[in-house]
């Protein structure tokens, strides 16, 4: 027997987004905005609206051909990747087969899933294609991936403490964020969650922070986990058990077909980690602090999203690669507007960015790696530096007669500051 | 079966989260597990301004009786609409629908559609059909309400030699008259069946009046003793109900029965809306601000909510949604209701207030 609950009583319309302020500014507004003023920020607000509603009233059967054209060429893919597998006993086989797959689910998660999963297709009215039916061929739900994705990740863009995007409860990714020795692993973690990149955004999307600190409730966690461990299974029935059983039937390839199915999520787990990291990680993109979004109105809504964000350059086949996530700038901007249409509205949002002296970040891909990576390395060092930490650490525990000594340069620097209640008590001296 | 049963199984393990049908719709459009689609096989015109689209309904499709109607969606420059349509064939052929080329949906299925385009479909649907037992009928019908009683001649006519059915048709002119000659053809053929056109625009040419008898005796002198179908304008059925009720309350024990009715439109009272409000669609999270003439599912459906529907005047009830909060105004009555957790028709309710639909 089991008994369901009474679903809550409500009376009252709830918003489903943080109500914006019509007027007035945030707190404090970011530095990077701090020179514009509240007619200036409400005047961008409008012309960014203009830009939506422009597409909005656009988007037909050019768009909807689109979408289902992404999807005939993926579903193929994927088929014919699949097929090739079960004969991959020859190395051309394994190989065709490997990259048929990785590219099919790179298609899928990027273009498809996480586009189809924020809504930009629901316009279309068709079930087939709408953010309320769409399962995606990776470990994490649908269902839980839009709420952390969706509901927190886009309301909370970059915003130290709320959006926990900014290093996924694991990385160690803003200044702002504490330094504990646990971060002298950033590199490492971010080198295994590279290629394993699906497990842990499905670890993350069950919010085991949320349901420690009890904003997410047992019987919440009870369904996130049913959830998960439902797809997981069949996710990893498909590529682990499933397909290897069959090529190991057809021709006595099962232990190649287990290599190209690993691979193939391997290659794709590497690929959307670059691409997820060049969003909001590289150098030039802003975070953020709660004062920054106490009072914020659309406009200052849309500059937190821009200064947030960051590009990638490229060409159209890299737009498509990456799920237009190369638009990262104008995708947080306009979340639900078709990805195929981030393309036509990126100059006139770079346009609008420099009249009003807002940096526009953008890059190729491998330079923009680059600095995701850099920051990983560089906040997995303490604040004071690795050096002064040591000799703390060491001081400490270990209780060498000679105090910890300043850096010369200090001697002559601001007098230190000194972090309440941490211990042993540490300068700061950078 | 089984083993078919057997092999699904299989093949949904080697392609989750795609299921066996969605890489079958690569090559055959038909299949789908999420929806019921249906090919163009044939396209007619039966009048400048309206086709008879014939179409094979894929898996799912249960053959329609005589006098039903079907949803039919259609792909309006990318975004689906539903609309509902009386099927004009006869029982037991593959179904057609016949559009006359009135509003956004019907305009386009009858200028756009072509052999081998897919339309969306829901299982044939309604309760406006023959007799269980042979009786005399009398079918009364204007305008596109043909299409259903159409279906029921084609189906009876030529099967029942003993059937006795007089079919009195008003268009405004012989040309604009939908099937004319082959019910002209059929009455020739089968002393069953005895058509009246009448032309409202034709020589002395008037409407045929139905607020008292002359016109019916004229033409049907025995009307009382058939069992009458309706099928036409909201103006046309009222005014039908109206002289059967009053012409035959005291013989029938139920008018109702003597008459049967296939509107096209809900009746909605005048000036019953009210105050709208937000709709907010829990499950999709899509709100959207609406005024208190619009009903909930158009609401949903501009906000691009996949909202169940039916045929969209309040019958048959396929549109049922749960209300999670707010109140809601019944466009027919005015009146203003819903508690937690009731499912409302959203096709003739429009917000009083916000209102939480858990869609």
């Amino acid at each position: 027997m089991t008994t369901t609950a009474p679903p809550p009583q409500r009376t009252e319309a709830r918003p489903r987004t943080p109500v914006l302020a019509s007027t007035g500014h945030p707190a404090v507004r970011p530095p990077t905005a701090a020179h514009l003023s509240d007619e200036q920020v409400a005047q961008l607000g409008r012309e960014l609206d203009a830009i939506r509603d422009r597409v909005l009233a656009s988007r037909g059967a050019k768009d909807a051909r689109y979408i289902r054209r992404v999807i005939k060429v993926q579903r193929s893919l994927e088929l014919a990747g699949r097929v090739t597998l079960l004969f991959s006993r020859r190395k051309s086989a394994l190989i065709a087969g490997t990259a048929m797959i990785s590219i099919a689910k790179i298609l899928e998660n990027m273009e498809i899933g996480h586009n189809v999963l924020h809504g930009q297709w629901d316009w279309m009215r068709d079930p087939d294609i709408h953010s309320t039916t769409w399962e995606w061929d990776f470990v994490s739900p649908a269902q839980t991936w839009k709420h952390t994705h969706n509901d927190l990740h886009h309301t909370w863009t970059n915003v130290v403490g709320r959006d926990k995007d900014v290093g996924y409860d694991l990385l160690r990714m803003d200044e702002e964020q504490p330094w504990t020795p646990f971060a002298l692993g950033n590199p490492l973690y971010n080198l295994v969650l590279m290629p394993f990149f699906e497990w842990g955004i499905a670890l993350y999307d069950l919010e085991l922070e949320a349901w420690r600190t009890g904003e997410k409730s047992s019987d919440e966690l009870k369904r996130d986990l049913r959830l998960t461990a439902k797809k997981a299974l069949h996710q990893f029935t498909k590529d682990y058990a499933a397909t290897p059983l069959a090529a190991q039937l057809v021709s006595r390839s099962g232990r190649n077909a287990l290599i190209g199915t690993f691979t193939a999520n391997c290659i794709r787990n590497a690929w959307a980690h670059a691409v997820i990291f060049c969003g909001h990680f590289p150098d030039g993109v802003d975070t953020f602090t709660e004062e920054m979004i106490e009072g914020e109105t659309r406009g200052d809504w849309y500059i937190r999203q821009m200064i947030g964000s960051g590009n990638i350059s490229g060409s159209p086949l890299m737009h498509l690669m990456t799920g237009n996530l190369s638009h990262q700038i104008e995708h947080h901007c306009f979340p639900d507007l078709p990805s195929n249409r981030y393309a036509e509205v990126a100059p006139h949002v770079r346009e609008i960015c420099e009249r009003y002296g807002l940096p526009y970040t953008t890059g190729p891909l491998p330079r923009q790696v680059f600095q995701a990576w850099a920051k990983v390395c560089r906040l997995a060092v303490p604040p004071q530096g690795l050096g002064p930490w040591l000799r703390e650490e060491l001081h400490a525990r270990f209780g060498s007669g000679s105090p910890t000594r300043l850096p010369k340069r200090a001697v002559n620097a601001a007098p230190p500051t000194v972090r309440r209640g941490a211990a042993p008590l540490v300068a700061h001296v950078l | 079966m089984a083993q078919i049963h057997a092999l699904r199984r299989v093949a949904s393990l080697l392609l989750t989260p795609l299921e066996p049908e969605d890489v079958l719709g690569l090559v055959n459009p038909l299949a789908s597990y999420r929806q019921l689609r249906g090919i163009v096989t044939q396209v007619t015109e039966e009048t400048a301004d309206s086709r008879t689209i014939h179409f094979r309904p894929g898996r799912g499709w249960n053959p329609h009786d005589a006098g039903q109607w079907a949803r039919i969606g259609v792909e309006i420059d990318g975004v689906r609409h539903w609309r509902s349509y009386s099927l004009s064939a006869p029982e037991g052929a593959d179904p057609a629908i016949t559009v006359t080329a009135i509003g956004v949906v019907s305009t386009e299925l009858v200028r756009r559609t072509k052999l081998g385009d897919i339309l969306f479909l829901d299982v044939p649907q309604g309760d406006f059909v023959l007799p269980r037992h042979p009786r005399p009928l009398l079918m009364l019908t204007a305008g596109s309400g043909l299409t259903p009683v159409m279906s029921m001649v084609r189906t009876l006519i030529p099967r029942r030699p003993d059937a006795d059915v007089v079919l009195i048709h008003s268009a405004r002119t012989r040309v604009e008259a939908l099937f004319h000659d082959e019910l002209l053809e059929l009455a020739d053929q089968f002393p069953a069946l005895t058509v009246k056109h009448w032309f409202t625009r034709e020589g002395q040419g008037r409407r045929l009046d139905l607020t008292e008898v002359t016109d019916l005796e004229t033409v049907c002198p025995d009307w009382r003793g058939r069992a009458a179908y309706a099928c036409g304008p909201a103006d046309f059925l009222d005014a039908a109900a109206a002289l059967w009720e009053s012409e035959l309350a005291a013989e029938a024990d139920d008018a109702a029965e003597a008459l049967m009715i296939e509107r096209f439109a809900p009746v909605l009272l005048p000036g019953a809306a009210g105050e709208g409000g937000l709709v907010t669609f829990e499950k999709s999270d899509k709100e959207v601000e609406t005024p208190g003439d619009c009903s909930l599912l158009d609401a949903g459906e501009q906000a691009g909510v996949v909202m169940p529907s039916g045929c969209r005047m309040g019958i048959c009830r396929s549109c049922l949604t749960p209300l999670v909060a707010g109140r809601v105004r019944d466009l027919r009555t005015g009146e203003v209701h819903g508690d937690e957790g009731e499912l409302v028709q959203t096709c003739i309710n429009a917000p009083a207030g916000p209102v939480h639909l858990d869609i």
